[in-house]
């Protein structure tokens, strides 16, 4: 049963990141590749997220997760990409072999010529946050709750209060109040929401759930199932002042305070991550430190909207393609730097002599108003763009025409950062 | 009478003031451009939501399968909807896109199926 | 249904007592109030396997210790339950730590402690770089070591049914009656007959001894708070790390568990209401934080992925209760069984076997086994060894919990093997130990329960009773 088998180019998850990898190396020429996805269909994460909204910038069109994902699940079925389902990915080598396994084929091995990671992100658990009392049942992540309910559809709880404001969290308020459940309240530690407005006004405000700002969940009561929760207001250190501490009723915790990038094969792979994203360093290309090895979606860096995914990781699909033929060799890089109010920018590195138009994407540590965004090489501004608000919740990009690398040498020096 | 709003036109967010006088709009104010006030036009005489939910399954390979309203419906009737979508189900095999309930209530939007099942 | 010998309480002691007993031609019975073995201390302590030097000489702390330590490795490998013998080291900080140091060096000595060593601060930065730079020197003890505590009570609850013992959960004590030739002991789900009684019953030890009228000691709840942190922080030391006890408290340890990751902990606190009392405090967790940092500044809270307290049942004597009762010649108690209670586990089932012997004069059971079925577990197997599991039974080809690689094979053995909940599954397996606690595979271990059970998904708790995971259908 130990099989083993050559492809040119090896994907490693199938969901949005994965499929349009994949799609778009093999609209590039690349004839054999693996698609690779644990789950029994394609699709990712987007099969539980059957709320609209996606496809809004990619299609024009509100389309829920799964009908999303359905357009790249027929496009890749018209093509011979070959799809492994139930299939997961235990490693992946410097050599670029990808062992995985499964039900039916065993235990196998693929030789790659080029890989591509696209293994998504998973939610942060209780253990990362400082809650204490009891461990019943009842806590658990919004996403553990989405998937109960669109596709086991069962109640997870009746009585529910949500920690944390990122959009999994908005969008599972709006979800069991409307399967019937009360939500209490979503608490936020930050000052500021890190979901989009759009989900607080339609998932919030639509049902008068409150939004409790700079306020975290301190305890958890209950022997069996939660019986109900501490919560508190924090100071500007976002420690809770205890005086503040106030007794809410509940039988379940729903947990919604952020992602991290599922890295374990990239690390295992010997491959290194940036210490802000969590995802590995990668070119403009999508390419990791690692020549042949790509990366793209949320296990590169954890984006707001899948739109942004599917165009990242079709940039890796055509790094991929691009490599396989030959074309990467001998690179010059240089580093984009962090400027005032930016926390982190993907792609960390830029080749030089490639000389085609390359989008930095990043994201600021705070909200600022009425900012402008600044590009600039060597002292000099390259571009400065007025922008109504900037928020840590929404990825922000800047261009660099391909005409500037014309004047560029290794030691040229690119920052963005933010004016206010 | 005072109705506060938050645009999400954009980002920003706008915090806008409607003041009305009975149905109709005396002033709209808070917001930073064009697009917040015909947002706060909309809330105000003739707000709409999408609704996904999902819909029970007799023989599928899920118990239940994804909906959503073909298009955005009046606000005020999204609990309506909601009884309606949970009065039903369908047998497997359902194809995404496929009818579930045409025209729900009246509202001239069906709720179709997001997903095969 | 008359026993033998009815042995309450299957947490480590308890199960590795019936396990020892089903050596004898008996017939015993291990009852469980918990609806699963190893649900009370068992589940949540240190997981360390003590040299020996810490417990008065002449005490049966001491002596226990140190011959349970001896017989820890073979009792491992038998019952296929992960144990490490990495060693320990007492850190001191000061000159007066150094001399008590000294101290525990002879305590060692008088015990019998093997592999006893006073070393130096160049040595122990050789040995542990990751040690607070203010350490100037250490005792170094190599034949201690760490084991996972659970696995080893599962693995001998186990072996002691493979052997004949009648495992009875969620089947909780409520009354024993002397009678002529032996008890009456009633229970949540029956009443029956037996002519001796060990008392395992941990926290409870001391109502169960009253309940014929033994009122020789006291239980105090005793609880402890821990953080586990993840594995990119586990080989940051690889002995166990304790601090020198000193005027300011025996301080935290820092140590690897068998499973590669980080455990620090555990805070002292008595109970005085409640006395499986498992939550967690701020000041408990505030304080582990905080002294853990001070023997490995890097151990930081940063990267816990839980936190979690267990009640130790100390008792007013300060040494093991073990032995035949004052109040009834056929009452044994096996009580107060803390620190260093897991590493003397074996030798305490020892001696109440031969307690039980002696009284029962009872035959070796000549078919007694002392191996378990040895577990397959996908994440120390080779690619070679994967790939022959999968040939052999197709779900080891399907990894169900990504953090720590267990397959849907392994979920289906330990339900098998009696799991009937999600904590069950994961004590016996690890699925949902890892980094995400479960949020992947929660819901996957969720439906081969229920599936295995014939029950809605909804029937499944997390840890038995009203614990349940979800409410009714949406549709």
């Amino acid at each position: 049963m130990n099989e083993r088998m050559t492809y040119d180019l090896v994907v490693v998850g199938g969901g949005p990141a994965g499929m349009a990898a994949a799609l778009k190396a093999r609209e590039c020429g690349v004839e054999n590749i693996a698609l690779i996805e644990r789950a029994s269909e394609l699709g990712g994460i987007l099969e539980q997220c059957i709320h609209t909204g996606f496809g809004l910038t990619y299609f024009g069109q509100e389309l829920s997760g799964p009908e999303y994902a359905d357009r790249f699940i027929k496009l890749v079925d018209k093509t011979d990409i070959r799809v492994f389902t139930d299939t997961m990915v235990t490693d992946v080598s410097p050599e670029k072999v990808v062992t995985c396994v499964n039900k039916k084929d065993g235990l196998m091995k693929l030789q790659a010529k080029a890989v591509i990671l696209a293994m998504g992100c998973r939610e942060r658990p209780r253990g990362a946050l400082n809650i204490v009392g009891t461990r019943p049942a009842g806590v658990m992540t919004a996403g553990t709750a989405q998937k109960y309910v669109n596709l086991d559809g069962y109640m997870p709880g009746k009585k529910v209060v949500i920690l944390g404001s990122g959009d999994i969290g908005l969008i599972m308020a709006r979800r069991m109040t409307l399967e019937g459940a009360e939500v209490k309240m979503v608490c936020e530690l930050m000052p500021f929401s890190g979901g989009l407005t759009r989900n607080i006004v339609q998932c919030l405000n639509d049902f008068d759930i409150p939004l409790k700002l700079s306020t975290t969940v301190v305890k958890v009561y209950g022997d069996q199932r939660v019986t109900g929760v501490d919560i508190a207001r924090v100071d500007e250190k976002l420690q809770p002042i205890p005086e503040t501490i106030e007794h809410v009723e509940c039988d379940t915790l729903m947990l919604s305070v952020g992602l991290i990038p599922e890295n374990e094969l990239t690390v295992g792979a010997g491959i290194p991550l940036d210490r802000v994203t969590r995802g590995a360093v990668v070119d403009e290309l999508r390419q990791t430190e690692m020549p042949g090895v790509f990366a793209c979606g949320n296990v590169l860096q954890v984006h707001d909207l899948v739109d942004f995914v599917t165009m990242e990781s079709q940039i890796a699909g055509e790094g991929a393609a691009r490599y396989i033929r030959g074309e990467l060799s001998d690179p010059e890089y240089i580093r984009p730097e962090t400027g005032f109010g930016v926390r982190y920018i993907v792609p960390q590195k830029i080749n030089i002599k490639d000389k085609k138009d390359v989008k930095l994407y990043f994201r600021v540590g705070a909200i600022y108003n009425n900012p402008r965004v600044v590009l600039e090489c060597d002292g000099q501004v390259l571009s400065s763009k007025k922008k109504i608000k900037v928020a840590p919740g929404e990825m922000e990009d800047v261009l660099i025409p391909a005409s500037v690398f014309d004047s560029l040498t290794p030691e040229s020096r690119i920052t963005v950062r933010v004016e206010v | 009478m005072e109705k506060q709003l938050t645009c999400v036109a954009c980002p920003r967010g706008c915090s806008i003031t409607v003041t009305l006088d009975g149905d109709s709009i005396v002033s709209i104010e808070g917001n930073a451009c064009p697009r917040g006030k015909k947002y706060a036009e909309n809330e105000i005489t003739d707000p709409r939501r999408m609704v996904a939910s999902t819909v029970k399954v007799n023989g599928g390979k899920l118990p239940v399968v994804p909906v959503k309203t073909s298009s955005d419906i009046p606000k005020n009737m999204i609990f309506d909807v909601m009884r309606e979508i949970n009065r039903v189900s369908v047998d497997a095999p359902v194809e995404i896109g496929q009818v579930i309930i045409p025209d729900v209530l009246g509202t001239g939007a069906d709720i179709i199926a997001t997903n095969n099942d | 249904m008359r026993y033998d010998v009815i042995v309450i309480g299957a947490g480590v002691c308890g199960a590795m007592i019936a396990r020892g007993l089903s050596g004898l031609k008996l017939k015993t019975a291990l009852l469980e109030k918990a609806p699963d073995v190893a649900m009370g201390a068992s589940k949540a302590n240190s997981g360390i396997v003590h040299g020996g030097f810490d417990a008065l000489p002449g005490t049966l702390k001491a002596e226990l210790n140190v011959r349970g330590t001896a017989l820890m490795k073979d009792v491992c490998r038998d019952l296929d339950v992960p144990f490490k013998n990495c060693g320990s080291l007492v850190v001191a900080f000061s000159e007066e730590d150094k001399a008590t140091l000294e101290e525990l060096a002879e305590r060692g000595r008088k015990n019998g402690v093997p592999g006893v060593s006073i070393i130096g601060a160049d040595k122990l930065r050789e040995l542990e770089p990751n040690v607070a730079p203010e350490a100037v020197g250490a005792l170094f003890c190599e034949s201690s070591g760490i084991v996972c505590p659970y696995e080893l009570t599962i693995g001998a609850a186990e072996n002691a049914v493979k052997n004949g013992v009648d495992l009875k959960l969620g089947c909780k004590v409520t009354a024993i009656e002397a009678t002529e030739d032996g008890f009456v002991v009633t229970t949540s789900t029956g009443a029956f007959e037996c002519s001796y009684i060990v008392n395992a019953a941990g926290v409870y030890a001391d109502e169960i001894a009253r309940m014929v009228g033994d009122d020789s000691f006291r239980i105090i709840p005793r609880r402890g708070e821990y953080y586990l942190l993840d594995r990119t922080v586990g080989s940051l030391v690889s002995r166990t790390i304790f601090q020198c006890p000193n005027k300011m408290g025996k301080g935290v340890l820092v140590t690897p568990t068998v499973d590669g990751n980080l455990l620090v902990g555990p805070t002292s606190v008595d109970l005085t209401e409640g006395r499986e009392d498992v939550s967690t405090t701020l000041e408990g967790l505030d304080k582990v934080a905080r002294l853990g940092g001070r023997s490995v500044p890097k151990a930081s809270v940063r990267d816990a992925i839980t936190s979690f307290a267990g009640v130790r049942a100390h008792p007013d004597s300060n040494d093991f209760i073990i032995g035949v009762s004052e109040a009834n010649p056929r009452f044994i108690n096996a009580a107060g069984i803390e620190s260093p209670g897991l590493s003397a586990a074996p030798a305490i089932a020892e001696r109440v076997t031969e307690i039980v012997e002696e009284l029962t004069g009872a035959q070796k059971n000549e078919s007694f086994d002392p191996v378990r079925e040895p577990v397959f577990r996908f994440r120390h197997a080779t690619d070679a060894e994967r790939a022959e599991a999968i040939e052999k039974n197709p779900a080891y080809g399907r990894i169900v919990c990504r953090c720590e690689s267990v397959t849907e094979g392994e979920i289906i053995d330990a339900i098998k093997a009696g799991a009937t909940d999600i904590d069950g599954v994961k004590r016996r397996t690890r699925a949902g130990m890892g980094r995400c606690q479960g949020g992947f595979c929660g819901s996957k271990v969720a439906e081969l329960l229920a599936e295995l059970a014939g029950a809605e998904l909804n029937t499944v708790t997390k840890f038995g009773g009203e614990s349940k995971l979800l409410y009714e259908r949406t549709k």
